[in-house]
């Protein structure tokens, strides 16, 4: 590993460890939260800060060991960045379906369109 | 001294990553249900390219980054496939 200047080695190796931290907190909360509602947000840790933080060392790192600005991992926090709400509102709507088409009680039904009223109480969907 | 510095925290890091991926693999065993699993792989798939751009500061060469954006690209699409798969039952209709 090339020698850096410790004010370069600190700030890089503390997003470092943020970046790992939040991605294992999120890893964390998708075991042990108890609905999957719940837990499709946990995994978003990571694909904010902890991929923010973990590219922002990675440029630090290699803008000062090439003594030039390295800006291309910006592509990969962008890519995550726009990618993850696509895929999980995709994977959200699929689940929300599945539940829906098996009567889950869990999950309310297709909103009425014309008036609340006529479902029965118990967010059951109409038969 | 600040080599030191580096190696420790990218040494935590790393093992921080790989415990990540083994929690998600832990869910995608567990289940319990398709899109538990979807989710998990998804989670995989971050928690690998993450590893994988540490590994690039590890060792400083520069492919580990393309293979990182390999592997975002990758989980993307597997992801919006297999959404939509578990959405319509096929995926190109």
């Amino acid at each position: 590993m090339a020698e850096v200047p410790l004010w370069a080695a600190i700030p890089i190796a503390a997003f470092l460890l943020i970046g790992a931290g939040l991605t294992l907190i999120g890893s964390y909360g998708l075991l042990r939260l108890p609905r999957f509602y719940d837990r499709i947000h946990a995994p978003t840790l990571g694909t904010s800060w902890g991929t923010a933080a973990i590219v922002l060392a990675s440029m630090g790192y290699f803008s000062v060991t090439g003594g030039r600005p390295v800006e291309h991992e910006i592509l990969l926090g962008f890519f995550v960045t726009v990618t993850t709400p696509v895929t999980l509102m995709l994977l959200a709507r699929a689940a929300t379906f599945r539940d829906r088409a098996e009567g889950n009680p869990e999950v309310p039904g297709r909103p009425a369109v014309a008036d609340t009223e006529t479902t029965d109480g118990d967010g059951s969907p109409p038969a | 001294m600040s080599a030191t510095i580096l190696i420790v925290a990218v040494t935590i890091a790393q093992g921080a990553l790989v415990l990540a991926m083994g929690l998600a693999v832990l869910r995608m065993i567990r289940g319990p249900r398709a899109q538990d699993r979807v989710l998990a792989l998804d989670a995989l798939y971050l928690d690998c390219m993450l590893l994988l751009v540490t590994l690039g500061i590890r060792t400083g060469s520069a492919f580990f980054f393309e293979a990182a954006l390999i592997i975002a690209m990758l989980g993307f699409v597997a992801t919006v496939a297999l959404a939509k798969f578990l959405m319509r039952g096929e995926v190109i209709e």
